[in-house]
Protein backbone atom coordinates (compact mmCIF):
# COMPACT_ATOMS: atom_id res chain seq x y z
CA UNK A 1 0.00 0.00 0.00
CA UNK A 2 0.97 3.74 -0.99
CA UNK A 3 0.52 6.72 1.00
CA UNK A 4 -1.56 9.36 -0.39
CA UNK A 5 0.16 12.60 -0.59
CA UNK A 6 0.57 15.51 -1.77
CA UNK A 7 1.33 13.99 -5.89
CA UNK A 8 -1.63 11.78 -5.53
CA UNK A 9 -3.70 14.98 -4.29
CA UNK A 10 -2.42 17.03 -7.12
CA UNK A 11 -3.39 14.91 -9.46
CA UNK A 12 -6.87 14.46 -8.03
CA UNK A 13 -7.13 18.42 -8.01
CA UNK A 14 -5.99 17.82 -11.98
CA UNK A 15 -8.88 15.78 -12.58
CA UNK A 16 -11.54 17.82 -10.85
CA UNK A 17 -10.72 20.63 -12.89
CA UNK A 18 -11.39 18.86 -16.00
CA UNK A 19 -14.66 17.45 -14.14
CA UNK A 20 -15.55 20.94 -13.36
CA UNK A 21 -15.10 22.11 -17.12
CA UNK A 22 -16.76 19.06 -18.55
CA UNK A 23 -19.86 20.27 -16.70
CA UNK A 24 -19.53 24.11 -17.63
CA UNK A 25 -19.41 23.24 -21.10
CA UNK A 26 -22.16 20.69 -20.82
CA UNK A 27 -24.39 23.11 -19.18
CA UNK A 28 -23.71 25.79 -21.30
CA UNK A 29 -23.86 24.01 -24.64
CA UNK A 30 -26.74 22.54 -23.34
CA UNK A 31 -28.54 25.02 -22.30
CA UNK A 32 -28.07 27.09 -25.32
CA UNK A 33 -29.50 24.01 -27.54
CA UNK A 34 -31.95 23.39 -24.95
CA UNK A 35 -33.70 26.49 -25.33
CA UNK A 36 -33.49 26.03 -28.91
CA UNK A 37 -35.43 22.75 -28.20
CA UNK A 38 -37.48 23.57 -25.78
CA UNK A 39 -39.08 26.49 -28.19
CA UNK A 40 -39.30 24.57 -31.53
CA UNK A 41 -41.00 21.49 -29.10
CA UNK A 42 -43.62 24.42 -27.81
CA UNK A 43 -43.64 25.74 -31.70
CA UNK A 44 -47.18 26.04 -33.60
CA UNK A 45 -45.83 23.66 -36.35
CA UNK A 46 -46.28 20.02 -36.16
CA UNK A 47 -43.02 19.10 -37.45
CA UNK A 48 -40.91 21.14 -35.38
CA UNK A 49 -42.66 19.42 -32.01
CA UNK A 50 -42.33 15.83 -33.65
CA UNK A 51 -38.40 15.75 -34.92
CA UNK A 52 -37.97 17.35 -30.88
CA UNK A 53 -40.19 15.16 -29.43
CA UNK A 54 -37.90 12.66 -30.88
CA UNK A 55 -34.49 13.60 -30.04
CA UNK A 56 -35.64 14.23 -27.19
CA UNK A 57 -37.01 10.64 -26.59
CA UNK A 58 -34.07 9.36 -27.77
CA UNK A 59 -31.39 10.91 -25.63
CA UNK A 60 -33.37 10.52 -22.31
CA UNK A 61 -34.10 6.65 -23.53
CA UNK A 62 -30.69 5.56 -23.68
CA UNK A 63 -27.41 5.83 -21.31
CA UNK A 64 -25.42 8.28 -21.09
CA UNK A 65 -22.75 6.04 -21.35
CA UNK A 66 -24.15 4.81 -25.28
CA UNK A 67 -24.49 8.46 -26.43
CA UNK A 68 -20.23 8.98 -25.23
CA UNK A 69 -19.54 5.79 -26.86
CA UNK A 70 -21.47 6.65 -30.32
CA UNK A 71 -20.75 10.17 -30.36
CA UNK A 72 -17.32 9.78 -29.81
CA UNK A 73 -16.51 7.38 -32.52
CA UNK A 74 -19.37 9.25 -34.88
CA UNK A 75 -17.31 12.01 -34.50
CA UNK A 76 -13.82 10.67 -35.57
CA UNK A 77 -15.86 8.75 -38.53
CA UNK A 78 -16.72 11.80 -39.95
CA UNK A 79 -12.88 12.85 -40.56
CA UNK A 80 -12.74 15.42 -38.12
CA UNK A 81 -9.38 15.52 -36.36
CA UNK A 82 -10.83 15.93 -32.42
CA UNK A 83 -9.35 15.03 -29.53
CA UNK A 84 -11.06 13.10 -26.89
CA UNK A 85 -12.25 16.25 -24.59
CA UNK A 86 -14.14 17.91 -27.90
CA UNK A 87 -15.86 14.54 -28.68
CA UNK A 88 -16.63 13.81 -24.90
CA UNK A 89 -17.86 17.88 -24.50
CA UNK A 90 -20.17 17.32 -27.60
CA UNK A 91 -21.41 14.33 -26.47
CA UNK A 92 -22.59 16.35 -23.04
CA UNK A 93 -23.40 19.16 -25.31
CA UNK A 94 -26.16 16.86 -26.58
CA UNK A 95 -27.43 14.99 -23.83
CA UNK A 96 -27.61 18.57 -21.65
CA UNK A 97 -30.09 19.95 -24.43
CA UNK A 98 -32.36 17.32 -24.74
CA UNK A 99 -33.09 17.03 -21.18
CA UNK A 100 -32.69 20.88 -20.62
CA UNK A 101 -34.82 21.15 -23.29
CA UNK A 102 -37.74 18.97 -22.07
CA UNK A 103 -37.40 20.89 -18.74
CA UNK A 104 -38.21 23.83 -20.09
CA UNK A 105 -40.42 22.84 -22.75
CA UNK A 106 -42.79 21.93 -19.01
CA UNK A 107 -41.63 25.29 -17.59
CA UNK A 108 -42.72 26.90 -20.88
CA UNK A 109 -46.00 25.27 -20.84
CA UNK A 110 -46.72 25.80 -17.43
CA UNK A 111 -46.76 29.36 -17.97
CA UNK A 112 -50.65 30.33 -17.31
CA UNK A 113 -52.66 30.79 -21.01
CA UNK A 114 -53.44 34.06 -20.28
CA UNK A 115 -50.14 35.27 -20.67
CA UNK A 116 -49.76 34.62 -24.05
CA UNK A 117 -53.33 35.24 -24.62
CA UNK A 118 -52.52 39.07 -23.10
CA UNK A 119 -49.28 39.33 -25.33
CA UNK A 120 -51.24 38.69 -28.39
CA UNK A 121 -53.76 41.37 -27.36
CA UNK A 122 -51.02 43.54 -27.05
CA UNK A 123 -49.75 43.24 -30.48
CA UNK A 124 -46.44 41.51 -29.58
CA UNK A 125 -44.63 39.80 -32.04
CA UNK A 126 -43.31 35.81 -31.32
CA UNK A 127 -39.81 36.84 -30.35
CA UNK A 128 -40.98 39.79 -27.99
CA UNK A 129 -43.96 37.74 -26.38
CA UNK A 130 -40.94 34.58 -25.63
CA UNK A 131 -38.30 36.69 -24.66
CA UNK A 132 -40.60 39.35 -22.49
CA UNK A 133 -43.33 38.20 -21.73
CA UNK A 134 -43.00 34.01 -21.48
CA UNK A 135 -39.75 32.77 -20.95
CA UNK A 136 -38.51 35.22 -18.02
CA UNK A 137 -41.69 33.84 -16.11
CA UNK A 138 -40.68 30.04 -17.35
CA UNK A 139 -37.24 30.86 -16.16
CA UNK A 140 -37.98 31.24 -13.07
CA UNK A 141 -40.78 28.01 -12.99
CA UNK A 142 -37.80 26.15 -14.15
CA UNK A 143 -35.61 27.05 -11.60
CA UNK A 144 -35.45 23.64 -9.05
CA UNK A 145 -35.95 21.28 -12.34
CA UNK A 146 -32.81 22.73 -13.82
CA UNK A 147 -30.34 23.45 -10.66
CA UNK A 148 -31.54 19.54 -10.30
CA UNK A 149 -30.34 18.28 -13.85
CA UNK A 150 -26.69 19.85 -13.24
CA UNK A 151 -26.43 17.90 -10.43
CA UNK A 152 -27.62 14.79 -12.63
CA UNK A 153 -24.89 16.05 -15.41
CA UNK A 154 -21.53 16.79 -12.65
CA UNK A 155 -22.69 12.98 -11.42
CA UNK A 156 -22.79 11.92 -15.25
CA UNK A 157 -19.34 13.58 -16.06
CA UNK A 158 -17.98 10.77 -14.33
CA UNK A 159 -18.92 8.32 -17.14
CA UNK A 160 -16.36 10.49 -18.79
CA UNK A 161 -13.54 8.48 -16.70
CA UNK A 162 -15.14 4.69 -19.02
CA UNK A 163 -14.32 6.26 -22.26
CA UNK A 164 -10.97 6.64 -21.41
CA UNK A 165 -10.73 10.62 -20.65
CA UNK A 166 -8.94 11.51 -16.82
CA UNK A 167 -11.33 13.26 -15.26
CA UNK A 168 -12.15 13.54 -11.44
CA UNK A 169 -13.51 9.38 -11.23
CA UNK A 170 -9.90 8.04 -13.74
CA UNK A 171 -7.90 9.74 -11.65
CA UNK A 172 -9.60 8.17 -8.30
CA UNK A 173 -8.87 4.96 -10.38
CA UNK A 174 -5.50 5.70 -11.95
CA UNK A 175 -4.59 6.56 -8.09
CA UNK A 176 -6.38 3.75 -6.40
CA UNK A 177 -4.15 0.94 -9.00
CA UNK A 178 -0.80 2.76 -7.66
CA UNK A 179 -1.36 2.90 -3.83
CA UNK A 180 -3.96 -0.11 -3.27
CA UNK A 181 -5.95 2.17 -1.33
CA UNK A 182 -9.28 1.79 -3.04
CA UNK A 183 -11.70 2.68 -0.11
CA UNK A 184 -9.73 5.54 0.94
CA UNK A 185 -9.15 7.11 -2.52
CA UNK A 186 -12.62 6.48 -3.62
CA UNK A 187 -14.06 7.75 -0.60
CA UNK A 188 -12.34 11.13 -1.06
CA UNK A 189 -13.40 11.10 -4.68
CA UNK A 190 -17.15 10.57 -3.81
CA UNK A 191 -16.55 13.59 -0.60
CA UNK A 192 -15.68 15.85 -3.32
CA UNK A 193 -18.69 15.00 -5.49
CA UNK A 194 -20.60 15.96 -2.77
CA UNK A 195 -19.28 18.71 -1.52
CA UNK A 196 -19.96 20.06 -4.91
CA UNK A 197 -23.01 18.26 -5.42
CA UNK A 198 -24.98 18.87 -2.45
CA UNK A 199 -24.93 22.75 -2.14
CA UNK A 200 -26.64 22.61 -5.38
CA UNK A 201 -29.64 19.79 -4.40
CA UNK A 202 -29.82 21.65 -1.59
CA UNK A 203 -30.65 25.12 -3.35
CA UNK A 204 -32.66 23.01 -5.84
CA UNK A 205 -34.96 21.75 -3.05
CA UNK A 206 -35.28 25.15 -1.15
CA UNK A 207 -36.19 26.36 -3.86
CA UNK A 208 -39.16 24.33 -4.51
CA UNK A 209 -40.52 24.61 -1.44
CA UNK A 210 -40.13 28.16 -1.60
CA UNK A 211 -42.26 28.19 -4.42
CA UNK A 212 -44.89 26.01 -3.80
CA UNK A 213 -45.36 28.17 -0.92
CA UNK A 214 -45.87 30.68 -2.53
CA UNK A 215 -47.92 29.08 -5.59
CA UNK A 216 -50.88 28.14 -2.15
CA UNK B 1 -16.28 10.52 -45.49
CA UNK B 2 -13.79 7.17 -46.97
CA UNK B 3 -15.79 5.09 -44.11
CA UNK B 4 -17.56 2.30 -45.15
CA UNK B 5 -20.07 0.82 -42.50
CA UNK B 6 -20.20 -2.24 -41.70
CA UNK B 7 -23.14 -3.74 -39.54
CA UNK B 8 -22.85 -7.57 -40.59
CA UNK B 9 -19.74 -8.04 -38.24
CA UNK B 10 -22.15 -7.11 -35.30
CA UNK B 11 -25.21 -8.81 -36.97
CA UNK B 12 -22.88 -11.97 -36.74
CA UNK B 13 -23.15 -11.63 -32.78
CA UNK B 14 -26.94 -11.17 -32.49
CA UNK B 15 -27.47 -14.49 -30.12
CA UNK B 16 -24.73 -12.45 -28.08
CA UNK B 17 -26.56 -9.58 -28.15
CA UNK B 18 -29.61 -10.99 -27.47
CA UNK B 19 -28.74 -13.32 -24.09
CA UNK B 20 -26.71 -9.61 -23.07
CA UNK B 21 -30.01 -8.21 -23.39
CA UNK B 22 -31.50 -10.54 -20.81
CA UNK B 23 -28.59 -10.31 -18.48
CA UNK B 24 -29.48 -6.47 -18.71
CA UNK B 25 -33.22 -7.23 -17.81
CA UNK B 26 -32.10 -9.67 -15.36
CA UNK B 27 -29.97 -6.77 -13.78
CA UNK B 28 -32.60 -4.07 -13.90
CA UNK B 29 -35.20 -6.14 -12.16
CA UNK B 30 -33.05 -7.54 -9.59
CA UNK B 31 -32.13 -3.96 -8.90
CA UNK B 32 -35.85 -2.44 -9.22
CA UNK B 33 -36.58 -5.17 -6.65
CA UNK B 34 -34.28 -4.55 -4.40
CA UNK B 35 -34.53 -0.78 -4.42
CA UNK B 36 -38.24 -1.38 -4.01
CA UNK B 37 -37.58 -2.74 -0.49
CA UNK B 38 -34.98 -0.65 0.78
CA UNK B 39 -37.40 2.54 -0.27
CA UNK B 40 -39.98 0.63 1.43
CA UNK B 41 -37.56 0.04 4.56
CA UNK B 42 -36.34 3.57 4.23
CA UNK B 43 -39.49 5.30 4.52
CA UNK B 44 -40.53 3.23 7.83
CA UNK B 45 -36.93 4.45 9.21
CA UNK B 46 -37.19 7.81 8.08
CA UNK B 47 -40.80 8.33 9.73
CA UNK B 48 -39.40 6.95 13.08
CA UNK B 49 -39.66 9.41 16.10
CA UNK B 50 -36.23 8.05 17.56
CA UNK B 51 -33.73 10.53 15.68
CA UNK B 52 -31.29 7.90 15.88
CA UNK B 53 -32.98 6.02 13.25
CA UNK B 54 -34.05 9.12 11.51
CA UNK B 55 -30.44 10.53 10.62
CA UNK B 56 -28.94 7.59 9.19
CA UNK B 57 -31.78 7.51 6.74
CA UNK B 58 -31.36 11.15 5.69
CA UNK B 59 -27.45 10.95 5.62
CA UNK B 60 -27.61 7.57 2.87
CA UNK B 61 -30.22 9.43 0.61
CA UNK B 62 -28.15 12.38 0.21
CA UNK B 63 -24.70 10.57 -0.03
CA UNK B 64 -26.37 8.44 -2.55
CA UNK B 65 -28.29 11.14 -4.69
CA UNK B 66 -24.86 13.43 -4.61
CA UNK B 67 -22.33 11.43 -5.78
CA UNK B 68 -22.19 9.53 -9.40
CA UNK B 69 -22.87 5.93 -9.34
CA UNK B 70 -19.58 5.39 -11.39
CA UNK B 71 -17.99 5.77 -7.85
CA UNK B 72 -20.73 3.76 -5.79
CA UNK B 73 -20.16 1.07 -7.35
CA UNK B 74 -16.19 1.05 -7.13
CA UNK B 75 -16.69 2.01 -3.53
CA UNK B 76 -19.27 -1.17 -3.09
CA UNK B 77 -16.75 -3.14 -5.54
CA UNK B 78 -13.89 -2.80 -3.22
CA UNK B 79 -15.19 -2.59 0.11
CA UNK B 80 -17.00 -5.99 -0.07
CA UNK B 81 -13.79 -7.96 0.09
CA UNK B 82 -12.75 -6.10 3.00
CA UNK B 83 -15.75 -7.02 4.90
CA UNK B 84 -15.01 -10.82 3.50
CA UNK B 85 -17.60 -10.95 1.71
CA UNK B 86 -16.66 -12.06 -1.79
CA UNK B 87 -19.26 -11.80 -4.69
CA UNK B 88 -19.88 -12.23 -8.37
CA UNK B 89 -19.76 -8.77 -10.48
CA UNK B 90 -23.39 -9.49 -11.08
CA UNK B 91 -24.37 -9.86 -7.46
CA UNK B 92 -22.21 -7.07 -6.81
CA UNK B 93 -24.07 -4.59 -9.71
CA UNK B 94 -27.21 -5.97 -8.25
CA UNK B 95 -26.11 -4.32 -4.76
CA UNK B 96 -25.24 -1.27 -5.98
CA UNK B 97 -28.29 -0.58 -7.96
CA UNK B 98 -30.58 -1.45 -5.58
CA UNK B 99 -28.49 0.68 -2.97
CA UNK B 100 -28.82 3.72 -5.93
CA UNK B 101 -32.15 2.79 -6.43
CA UNK B 102 -32.93 2.68 -3.28
CA UNK B 103 -32.13 6.22 -1.66
CA UNK B 104 -34.38 7.63 -5.21
CA UNK B 105 -36.57 5.20 -3.84
CA UNK B 106 -37.13 6.62 -0.33
CA UNK B 107 -37.72 9.98 -1.48
CA UNK B 108 -40.31 9.37 -4.06
CA UNK B 109 -42.37 6.85 -1.46
CA UNK B 110 -42.17 9.29 1.32
CA UNK B 111 -43.37 12.14 -0.71
CA UNK B 112 -46.29 10.20 -1.95
CA UNK B 113 -47.46 9.27 1.31
CA UNK B 114 -46.71 13.02 2.28
CA UNK B 115 -48.85 14.36 -0.49
CA UNK B 116 -52.17 12.32 1.57
CA UNK B 117 -53.03 15.44 3.43
CA UNK B 118 -53.93 15.31 6.87
CA UNK B 119 -57.29 16.12 6.58
CA UNK B 120 -58.83 13.50 4.18
CA UNK B 121 -57.63 11.00 6.73
CA UNK B 122 -59.26 12.73 9.79
CA UNK B 123 -62.49 12.76 7.46
CA UNK B 124 -62.11 9.35 7.39
CA UNK B 125 -62.25 8.64 10.79
CA UNK B 126 -64.85 11.22 11.15
CA UNK B 127 -66.96 9.05 8.76
CA UNK B 128 -66.71 5.98 11.12
CA UNK B 129 -64.16 4.10 8.87
CA UNK B 130 -61.48 1.58 10.71
CA UNK B 131 -58.21 2.19 11.02
CA UNK B 132 -57.18 -0.29 8.36
CA UNK B 133 -60.00 1.05 5.78
CA UNK B 134 -58.33 4.63 6.34
CA UNK B 135 -55.07 3.58 5.88
CA UNK B 136 -56.19 1.05 2.61
CA UNK B 137 -58.17 3.87 0.86
CA UNK B 138 -57.06 7.32 2.03
CA UNK B 139 -53.51 6.68 2.52
CA UNK B 140 -52.38 3.64 0.26
CA UNK B 141 -53.83 3.97 -3.00
CA UNK B 142 -53.81 7.64 -3.34
CA UNK B 143 -50.33 7.34 -2.29
CA UNK B 144 -49.51 4.77 -4.81
CA UNK B 145 -50.85 6.89 -7.81
CA UNK B 146 -48.91 9.57 -6.91
CA UNK B 147 -45.82 7.69 -6.38
CA UNK B 148 -46.43 5.61 -9.75
CA UNK B 149 -45.46 8.20 -12.35
CA UNK B 150 -41.83 8.97 -10.61
CA UNK B 151 -41.47 5.61 -9.64
CA UNK B 152 -41.84 4.02 -12.58
CA UNK B 153 -39.47 6.93 -14.45
CA UNK B 154 -37.04 6.48 -12.08
CA UNK B 155 -36.67 2.37 -12.78
CA UNK B 156 -36.52 3.32 -16.39
CA UNK B 157 -33.62 5.64 -15.38
CA UNK B 158 -31.94 2.17 -13.14
CA UNK B 159 -32.29 0.37 -16.20
CA UNK B 160 -30.07 2.54 -18.54
CA UNK B 161 -27.63 2.93 -15.23
CA UNK B 162 -27.11 -0.67 -15.54
CA UNK B 163 -25.08 -0.01 -18.81
CA UNK B 164 -22.14 1.62 -15.95
CA UNK B 165 -22.09 -1.84 -14.59
CA UNK B 166 -19.30 -2.82 -17.40
CA UNK B 167 -16.97 -0.85 -15.30
CA UNK B 168 -16.93 -4.32 -12.76
CA UNK B 169 -17.47 -6.65 -15.96
CA UNK B 170 -21.13 -7.75 -14.90
CA UNK B 171 -22.40 -9.53 -17.75
CA UNK B 172 -24.79 -7.11 -19.88
CA UNK B 173 -25.32 -5.52 -23.13
CA UNK B 174 -22.66 -2.46 -22.77
CA UNK B 175 -19.85 -5.35 -21.61
CA UNK B 176 -20.67 -7.68 -25.03
CA UNK B 177 -20.57 -4.18 -26.88
CA UNK B 178 -17.42 -3.56 -25.57
CA UNK B 179 -16.06 -7.57 -26.14
CA UNK B 180 -17.85 -7.56 -29.49
CA UNK B 181 -16.11 -3.84 -30.51
CA UNK B 182 -12.52 -5.08 -29.13
CA UNK B 183 -13.15 -8.47 -31.67
CA UNK B 184 -14.47 -6.64 -34.73
CA UNK B 185 -12.70 -3.06 -34.34
CA UNK B 186 -16.03 -1.62 -35.47
CA UNK B 187 -16.69 0.54 -32.86
CA UNK B 188 -19.45 3.04 -34.17
CA UNK B 189 -21.81 0.06 -35.46
CA UNK B 190 -21.47 -1.71 -32.26
CA UNK B 191 -22.31 1.18 -29.76
CA UNK B 192 -24.71 2.61 -32.48
CA UNK B 193 -26.59 -0.60 -32.41
CA UNK B 194 -26.68 -1.25 -28.54
CA UNK B 195 -27.80 2.20 -28.36
CA UNK B 196 -30.93 1.28 -30.30
CA UNK B 197 -31.33 -1.97 -28.62
CA UNK B 198 -31.35 0.10 -24.93
CA UNK B 199 -34.02 2.52 -26.60
CA UNK B 200 -35.79 -0.63 -27.48
CA UNK B 201 -36.11 -1.72 -23.77
CA UNK B 202 -36.86 1.81 -22.34
CA UNK B 203 -39.72 2.42 -24.74
CA UNK B 204 -41.33 -0.97 -23.71
CA UNK B 205 -40.79 -0.82 -20.39
CA UNK B 206 -42.38 2.54 -20.36
CA UNK B 207 -45.20 1.20 -22.56
CA UNK B 208 -46.02 -1.48 -20.05
CA UNK B 209 -45.56 0.71 -17.02
CA UNK B 210 -48.11 3.25 -18.85
CA UNK B 211 -51.04 0.14 -19.53
CA UNK B 212 -50.45 -0.74 -15.95
CA UNK B 213 -50.91 2.44 -14.46
CA UNK B 214 -54.20 2.22 -17.21
CA UNK B 215 -55.31 -0.56 -15.69
CA UNK B 216 -54.74 0.22 -11.91
CA UNK B 217 -54.76 4.06 -11.30
CA UNK B 218 -57.20 5.22 -12.93
CA UNK B 219 -59.37 6.42 -9.79
CA UNK B 220 -58.95 9.92 -9.09
CA UNK B 221 -57.73 11.36 -5.79
CA UNK B 222 -58.54 14.35 -5.21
Amino acid sequence: MGPIGENEFFFLMQGLKWTVLLAIVGFIGGGIFGILIALLRTSKKKVFRTITAGYIGIFQGTPLLMQLFVVYYGVALLGIEVNAWIAVAIAFTLHASAFLGEIWRGSIEAVPKGQTEAANALGLHYVSRMKDVILPQALKISMPATIGFLVQLIKGTSLAAIVGFIELTRAGQIISNQTYRPLLVFGIVAAIYFIICWPLSHAGSGLEKRMAKAAR
Amino acid sequence: MTYTFDFGAVLDRAPELLWASLGTLGLALAGMVLALVIGLLGVVARSSKSKMTRTPVILFVEVVRNTPFLVQIFFIYFALPLMGIRLNPTVTAIIALGINGGAYAIEIIRGGVESVSRGQIEAGFALGLHKADVFRLIVLKPALRAIYPSLTSQFIMLTLTTSVCTSIAAYELTSAAQRIESDTFRSFEVYFTVTAIYLVISTLMMGLFALISRHYFNYPTR
